[in-house]
C-alpha cells in the first residue's frame, strides 16, 4: 500500500472525486494558482482548469455564500478554508443557509457542500491562529462534522464527504498535513459516523480525535511502560457520533479519559461525558476525566503555549487518575 | 387585445392578487392564525411584477424575508402561500418555513431567506452554478436598501462582478430598515453609486411603476444573458404597512402625512389609470377582477384553514437528506 501525506492524501481525495463528477468544485483563497496555502490543492488547477478550481478574493462569507448558493442550483461545491479561524466570518452562511436549507424548504433543496480546512493550533501562531472549532460546528442540527487524524482517514472521510448529499465540515489537523501513513489506492471511502479503534486496550479507554489521536497513543506508550493497557478510540466523526463505539469501550476498561484540542467549557468531551454517565454508568468504576486544552487564549510563548496544549504527559496524568494510580 | 396589453393586464392582475393576497394575511395574522414575524408587501407590489415578468420560467428568484410577493409572481398558488403562512402541511414547505421562508424549487423560487443580505451571496452561487453548468439562465435577487450597508452585499457584488456571473441584483429601496431611515445610517444614499465600486451596470428605477421595473429588468437580464454581466438595479419603493405585523405603520419614524403622500403614487392605481385611458381596461371589468381575485384570495384561506396541520414526526425529517 502507498505511503501519503495527509496532505496528499486530502489531494487524492479532491483529484478522484473531480475526475469522477464534473459537478464537484473547488473554491477558495489561494487554491489554484498558487496550489494551495497548504498545497493540499497541488496540480488540480492544471489537471481541472480555472472554472473547477476557483481562486477567491479574501472573502469568506461571500465565497461560501456562492458555494451554498451553487449546491442550491446543483452543484458539488467544496469550500476551502485558509483555517478555520477565518470561517468564522461565513459562518452565517454555514449556520444560517447551508445547515438550515433542506429543513427550512420542507426538504425541497439538498445541500451537497463540503466546507473544509485546517483546524487547531500549530506552533507560536498565537490568539486567532489557534483555535480548534469542533464543539461551535459539531453543536448544529444539519451539519455533518468529521476530522480525520491519519493520511487514510482523511482520503477516506473526504471522499465520503464530497459524495454526501448533506453539508459536511472537514476538519484537518493543521499539524497533521505532513503526517505520514499507508493509504489505499482509488475507491477508498470511510463512512460518516463510525469511530475506530486505533489501538487495542482492556484497562482505560483514551478517546479522542484529529490530532489528539497521536497525542493518546504516545501516552498510551507511556502508559504501556507502566503495565496500564489503554485502548484509544478515534472518534473520526463529532457528528454524527458512535455512541456504541464509546460505549463498547468503555463497557470493557470501565474507565475513560477525553481528549481534545478545543477548551473545557461545552466541549466536544462534554458530550462524550453525557453519553457516557447516561448510558455506561453502571459500568464506571470512576469518573470520566477530560484532557483539553487550558482555558485560555493561545499564548505566543512556546513554553506557555506547550503547558497551553493537550500533551502524552497529561492524558497519561488523567488516565492514571481515573485508574486511582496517582 | 395586443400582447403589450395582455402582460399589462396581467401585470395589473398580479399586483392586485398581491395586495388583496396580503389585506387577508393582515386579517389572518390578527385573528392568530399567523404566528411569528410577517412582513407585507404592500405598496411594493409593482417590483416583485415589474422584474419578474421579464424573466424565463427556467431562470431563478431568490429573495429577503419580504417575499410573499414574488412567490406568488412566481406561480406558487395562493392556497399553498397561505398554508405555509398558517404553518400547515399543504404550504410549500410543509409548514417547516413560514413567512420567511417560502421556497418552490421546482418553480426555481429559491427561498425566503431571514438573514438581512446573508441570501445576496446565495443568488451570485446560483448563477455561478447556472454558467458552470452551460445553461443560460440569470437569478434575480431581491433585497432591501438596509442589506446594502451589510458585509455580504459587498463581497457577492465584486465576485459576481469579477466572474462575470449572470445575477441581477435588485435593491428594493423603500427608505427604512424597519424604522431607521436609510439616511441615517448609510454615507451613500443612491444605492446605484456602489456599482462605481464593482465596475458594474446600475440603474434607478422608479419602484411604483410597474412598466419602468419591467424594462430596466429587461435591460439587465439581457446584460446577463449576454455576457453574463451583473447588474444593480435600485428600484425605488415604499411600503405602506409597518416593518413587520408587530410594528406600526407610522409614528416616530416617519409621519402618517409622508405614508398618505406616498399613496398617490399607487403602483396598481398607476397601471389601471394607465390602461383606462388606452381603453384596454374599463371600470367594470377592473371590478370584475378585483372580485375574482377577492373570491382567490378568500379560497386560499379556507384552504389554509381547513388544511391539517403537519404530522408530529415531521419534526424530525428533513434535518438531513438520504
Amino acid at each position: 500500500m502507498p505511503t501519503l501525506t495527509y496532505r496528499d492524501a486530502l489531494n487524492q481525495a479532491l483529484r478522484e472525486e473531480m475526475q469522477r463528477d464534473p459537478s464537484v468544485f473547488l473554491m477558495g483563497e489561494e487554491v489554484g494558482v498558487y496550489q494551495g496555502a497548504y498545497k493540499v490543492s497541488r496540480g488540480l488547477l492544471e489537471e481541472f482548469g480555472a472554472q473547477r478550481v476557483v481562486d477567491t478574493p479574501i472573502a469568506e462569507l461571500g465565497f461560501a455564500g456562492i458555494g451554498v448558493g451553487a449546491a442550491m442550483a446543483g452543484l458539488r461545491p467544496v469550500i476551502e478554508f485558509m483555517t478555520w479561524n477565518f470561517a468564522l466570518l461565513a459562518l452565517d452562511q454555514i449556520v444560517n443557509a447551508a445547515a438550515k436549507m433542506l429543513y427550512m424548504s420542507g426538504g425541497q433543496l439538498r445541500m451537497p457542500i463540503v466546507f473544509r480546512g485546517p483546524n487547531g493550533a500549530a506552533l507560536q501562531l498565537s490568539s486567532q491562529h489557534s483555535q480548534a472549532w469542533e464543539s461551535w460546528l459539531a453543536h448544529i442540527p444539519g451539519l455533518k462534522v468529521v476530522a480525520p487524524a491519519t493520511p487514510a482517514d482523511a482520503k477516506g472521510l473526504l471522499k465520503s464527504a464530497i459524495r454526501d448529499n448533506n453539508p459536511v465540515i472537514v476538519l484537518e489537523g493543521e499539524m497533521l498535513y505532513n503526517l505520514k501513513g499507508e493509504v489505499p489506492e482509488g475507491e477508498h471511502v470511510v463512512p460518516i459516523g463510525q469511530a475506530d479503534v486505533k489501538r487495542e486496550g482492556t484497562d482505560v479507554t483514551l478517546i479522542c480525535h484529529s490530532k489528539t489521536v497521536s497525542v493518546a497513543l504516545k501516552a498510551a506508550d507511556q502508559l504501556a511502560e507502566q503495565n496500564v493497557s489503554a485502548e484509544v478510540v478515534d472518534l473520526r466523526s463529532l457528528r454524527p457520533l458512535d455512541e456504541s463505539a464509546i460505549l463498547t469501550s468503555v463497557a470493557k476498561t470501565n474507565r475513560a479519559v477525553v481528549v481534545e484540542e478545543g477548551w473545557p467549557h461545552a466541549g466536544i468531551g462534554a458530550q462524550v461525558v453525557d453519553i457516557i454517565q447516561r448510558d455506561a454508568f453502571d459500568h464506571l468504576d470512576a469518573p470520566v476525566q477530560r484532557v483539553t486544552q487550558a482555558d485560555v487564549p493561545m499564548p505566543y510563548n512556546k513554553h506557555l503555549e506547550r503547558a497551553a496544549k493537550a500533551s502524552p504527559e497529561k492524558v497519561a496524568a488523567a488516565a492514571r487518575r481515573v485508574l486511582y494510580l496517582e | 387585445m395586443s400582447a403589450n396589453a395582455e402582460l399589462h393586464i396581467t401585470m395589473l392582475r398580479h399586483m392586485l392578487l398581491i395586495r388583496r393576497f396580503e389585506e387577508k394575511t393582515a386579517e389572518a395574522y390578527a385573528l392568530g392564525k399567523i404566528g411569528g414575524f410577517c412582513h407585507l408587501y404592500i405598496g411594493q407590489e409593482a417590483v416583485a411584477v415589474g422584474c419578474l415578468s421579464a424573466l424565463r420560467e427556467d431562470d431563478y428568484a431568490i429573495s429577503s424575508y419580504r417575499e410573499h410577493g414574488q412567490a406568488l409572481v412566481r406561480g406558487i398558488p395562493p392556497g399553498v402561500v397561505m398554508a405555509e403562512l398558517f404553518g400547515k402541511a399543504t404550504g410549500c414547505c410543509k409548514g417547516k418555513g413560514g413567512s420567511m421562508h417560502l421556497f418552490d424549487a421546482g418553480r426555481r423560487f429559491m427561498g425566503g431567506h431571514g438573514i438581512v443580505g446573508g441570501h445576496i451571496p446565495l443568488a451570485a452561487g446560483i448563477a455561478f452554478a447556472a454558467k458552470y453548468q452551460g445553461g443560460d439562465q440569470v437569478c434575480v435577487c431581491f433585497f432591501g436598501e438596509a442589506a446594502v450597508n451589510i458585509g455580504a452585499f459587498h463581497e457577492a457584488l465584486n465576485m459576481a462582478s469579477v466572474w462575470k456571473l449572470p445575477v441581477i441584483f435588485l435593491c428594493e429601496n423603500n427608505r427604512y430598515g424597519m424604522g431607521t431611515a436609510f439616511e441615517r445610517v448609510a454615507a451613500v444614499t443612491d444605492v446605484v453609486e456602489h456599482a462605481c465600486s464593482y465596475d458594474m451596470a446600475a440603474e434607478a428605477v422608479d419602484g411604483m411603476n410597474v412598466l419602468t421595473v419591467y424594462d430596466a429588468t429587461r435591460r439587465a437580464v439581457e446584460r446577463a444573458r449576454k455576457g453574463g454581466h451583473p447588474t444593480l438595479l435600485e428600484v425605488r419603493t415604499y411600503r405602506y404597512m409597518g416593518h413587520s405585523m408587530s410594528d406600526p405603520l407610522h409614528g416616530v419614524y416617519r409621519t402618517k402625512d409622508e405614508v398618505e403622500e406616498q399613496k398617490k403614487k399607487d403602483p396598481i392605481t398607476q397601471l389601471a389609470e394607465k390602461l383606462k385611458e388606452e381603453k384596454v381596461l374599463d371600470q367594470t371589468k377592473l371590478d370584475a377582477m378585483d372580485a375574482e381575485i377577492h373570491a382567490e384570495v378568500d379560497a386560499a384561506v379556507k384552504f389554509a384553514d381547513e388544511s391539517p396541520d403537519p404530522d408530529p414526526a415531521e419534526l424530525y425529517h428533513d434535518v438531513l437528506a438520504d
